[in-house]
C-alpha cells in the first residue's frame, strides 16, 4: 500500500521533471541549442501564476490566471528568442550555453526582487485534499499533475503531427536550409517553439507550485530536468517525459528503501549509467544506418 | 516580358570575388543553363536568387518585381523552387513527407482548424495529397513513397529532391546539378523530365549543370561564367564554340 502511494506521489513529481525535460527538448530539436534557463523560466511561470492567482495579489479565478501567465510567458519565451538569442544566431554553441545560464539568473534575480525570497505558496482550488483509494489517500494535486501532464503532451504531439506551424518546426530542425526552400520562417518557428517551451514551463511551474511552497532558487530543479531529458534522449519528446518520470518515480524510493543520500544522487547516478551504457538515451529515435 | 532577370549580380566574400557582374534574362517556358568549371560561381548564382546569400551589388526581379531585399522563405511562395547540388532533404521523414513539405506555402487553414482537424482541413489535405501524387507519378516515385530518406540511394533522393520542387508548384524551377552523379540512364530521365516541366507544366527551367550532353540537349539558351564573371551567353552551339569558354575549360597555352 505504501508502495503505491510511494508510486503515485513519484509519478506525479516525475511529471513536473518530464515537463521541464521536455521544454529543453524542445527548443534543442528546433534550433540545436540547449536553454539552461529553462528550470528558472518554470520557477519564473510559477511567481507570475501565483501574482496573478493569490488573494493577496491580484486575485483572479484560478483556471484564467493560470491561462494567463501561460500566455504572459509565451511571450517572454518568444522576446527572449526574438531579442536575445537571435542577436547570437551563428555564434558557437558555447555562447548560448553562456548566455542562457546567465539568464537563469536574471531571472532568478528578477523573482527575487518582486516576490522576494521567503518562500510563498500558491493559492490551488485543491490544495491539500486528498482521495481515498481503497486504504490509501491520494493527493488531488498528484492526480491533476498526472491527468495535466498527460493531455499537454497529447496536444503538443497533435500540435507537431498535425499544424502546419507544428509540421515547419520539424521540418526546421531536420534542415533549416530545406525549410527556407520551401518557405518555413526558419528564425520565427524557432521564436515560436520558444514561446511554446516558456508555456510548458509555466504548467510545470504551478503544477510543482501546487504540491509545494516556491521561492526563486526552485528553477535549479532544472538541473535533474536536464538529467531526465539526457537519460530519454534529448531528442525524443516521449523520452524526456518518462526520463522525468523515471526519475520522479526513482527519488521516493530510493529515499524509502536505501541508505541516506542516494536519493538525492540517483537522477545523477541514472544518468551516468544511461550515458555509459546507451549514449543516445534510454528511448532516442533509432536512425538506422545503411552502409 | 522576362520571368527572371538579374543584373549586374555581384557578391563578395572578403577579398574573393565568387560573383562579379553577372547579367542574364528568362523568358517564360524557357530553359536555361549556366555552365562553368568548377568555382565559377555557378551554385553561388542560385543562392543568391534564392536570397540564401545578400548581393554585394546588382538586382534580381522575378515576374516583375525586386526579390533582392526579400527573406528565403519569402522566395517560395512567389513560384520559385530548387533543388541543391549536396541534396537538402528531410533525411528522418518518408518521401510522402518530404513532398507535402513542399506544399508548405499553400497550406492556408489556421491552428485551431488543424488542431480539430475540421472539414475545411481535410479538404486541403486531400487536395496537397493528391497533387503530391501527381508529382510522384510524373518522376515514378511511387515505389518509394513510405520509404525514409535516409535509406534511399543517391539517385532516388535526386529525384525526391526535383519531386520537393515540384510540389511546391513553381512558376521557376532552379535545378542544381540535376545529372551530378547520376548514370547514364538516369541523366536521360532527367533530360525527358526538364522537356516534360517545360511542355506540359509550363515551367521555366534554370539549370547548372556540367554534363555537357544535357545541357547542349535541353538548353534554349546557356550562359558559361568563370571565376565568376560572365563569359558568354547564347544558344547552346553558340557557347560552346566561343573561343573564351573553350579557354576556360581546357586552359589557354602558357605565352611564350
Amino acid at each position: 500500500m505504501d508502495l503505491i502511494q510511494l508510486l503515485i506521489g513519484g509519478v506525479a513529481s516525475g511529471c513536473i521533471y518530464g515537463l521541464v525535460a521536455l521544454g529543453f527538448v524542445l527548443i534543442y530539436k528546433a534550433t540545436e541549442g540547449v536553454n539552461f534557463a529553462q528550470g528558472d523560466m518554470m520557477m519564473l511561470g510559477a511567481f507570475i501564476a501565483l501574482g496573478f492567482v493569490n488573494s493577496d495579489h491580484f486575485g483572479l479565478a484560478f483556471i484564467p490566471g493560470v491561462l494567463l501567465a501561460a500566455a504572459l510567458m509565451g511571450g517572454v519565451g518568444y522576446g527572449i528568442d526574438r531579442f536575445i538569442v537571435r542577436q547570437i544566431f551563428g555564434q558557437p554553441q558555447f555562447a548560448l550555453v553562456i548566455l542562457t545560464i546567465a539568464l537563469g539568473f536574471v531571472l532568478r534575480f528578477i523573482a527575487g526582487s518582486i516576490w522576494g525570497y521567503s518562500p510563498l505558496v500558491l493559492e490551488t482550488p485543491f490544495a491539500g485534499q486528498t482521495v481515498p483509494l481503497g486504504r490509501i489517500n491520494i493527493g488531488v494535486a498528484d492526480i491533476v499533475t498526472i491527468l495535466v501532464t498527460a493531455l499537454l503532451t497529447l496536444a503538443l504531439w497533435g500540435f507537431f503531427a498535425y499544424t502546419r506551424i507544428g509540421l515547419a518546426a520539424q521540418a526546421a530542425s531536420q534542415n533549416q536550409m530545406a525549410a527556407y526552400i520551401v518557405g518555413v520562417p526558419v528564425k520565427r518557428i524557432n521564436s515560436i517553439i520558444w514561446g511554446l517551451s516558456g508555456v510548458v514551463a509555466t504548467i510545470a511551474g504551478v503544477l510543482f507550485a501546487s504540491k509545494g511552497a516556491i521561492d526563486p532558487n526552485v528553477g535549479l530543479l532544472g538541473i535533474k530536468a536536464f538529467a531526465a531529458a539526457v537519460i530519454g534522449g534529448f531528442g525524443s519528446l516521449p523520452g524526456a517525459l518518462l526520463g522525468g518520470i523515471l526519475i520522479g518515480v526513482v527519488e521516493p524510493l530510493a529515499a524509502r528503501y536505501l541508505p541516506g543520500g542516494i536519493s538525492q544522487m540517483s537522477p545523477y547516478i541514472i544518468m551516468l549509467a544511461v550515458l555509459v551504457t546507451r549514449p543516445n538515451g534510454l528511448f532516442a529515435q533509432m536512425h538506422a544506418k545503411k552502409v | 516580358m522576362s520571368l527572371l532577370e538579374v543584373e549586374d549580380l555581384a557578391i563578395h566574400f572578403g577579398g574573393v570575388k565568387a560573383v562579379d557582374g553577372v547579367s542574364f534574362k528568362v523568358a517564360p517556358g524557357e530553359v536555361f543553363s549556366i555552365i562553368g568549371p568548377n568555382g565559377a560561381g555557378k551554385s553561388t548564382i542560385f543562392n543568391l536568387i534564392s536570397r540564401i546569400y545578400k548581393p554585394t551589388r546588382g538586382t534580381i526581379r522575378f515576374d516583375g518585381a525586386d526579390i533582392t531585399g526579400l527573406q528565403a522563405h519569402q522566395v517560395a511562395p512567389l513560384g520559385i523552387a530548387r533543388t541543391f547540388q549536396n541534396i537538402e532533404l528531410f533525411d528522418h521523414s518518408t518521401v510522402l513527407d518530404n513532398l507535402l513539405m513542399g506544399r508548405h506555402t499553400h497550406r492556408d487553414t489556421n491552428f485551431v482548424q488543424d488542431m480539430l482537424f475540421l472539414p475545411a482541413v481535410r479538404r486541403a489535405e486531400r487536395a496537397h495529397r493528391r497533387r503530391v501524387e501527381e508529382v510522384m507519378e510524373f518522376l515514378e516515385l511511387e515505389a518509394y513513397r513510405e520509404k525514409m530518406i535516409a535509406g534511399l540511394p543517391y539517385g532516388v533522393r535526386k529525384v525526391v529532391e526535383i519531386g520537393r520542387a515540384l510540389a511546391v508548384g513553381p512558376k521557376l524551377i532552379l535545378l542544381d546539378e540535376p545529372a551530378s552523379g547520376l548514370s547514364v540512364e538516369e541523366s536521360q530521365d532527367v533530360a525527358f523530365w526538364i522537356e516534360d516541366m517545360r511542355r506540359d507544366m509550363g515551367l521555366t527551367v534554370l539549370m547548372v549543370e556540367h554534363d555537357m550532353r544535357l545541357v547542349a540537349q535541353v538548353s534554349d539558351r546557356v550562359l558559361a561564367v568563370a571565376n565568376g564573371k560572365p563569359l558568354a551567353q547564347g544558344t547552346p552551339s553558340q557557347v560552346q564554340a566561343d573561343a573564351g569558354v573553350q579557354a576556360a575549360y581546357l586552359g589557354t597555352e602558357v605565352a611564350q
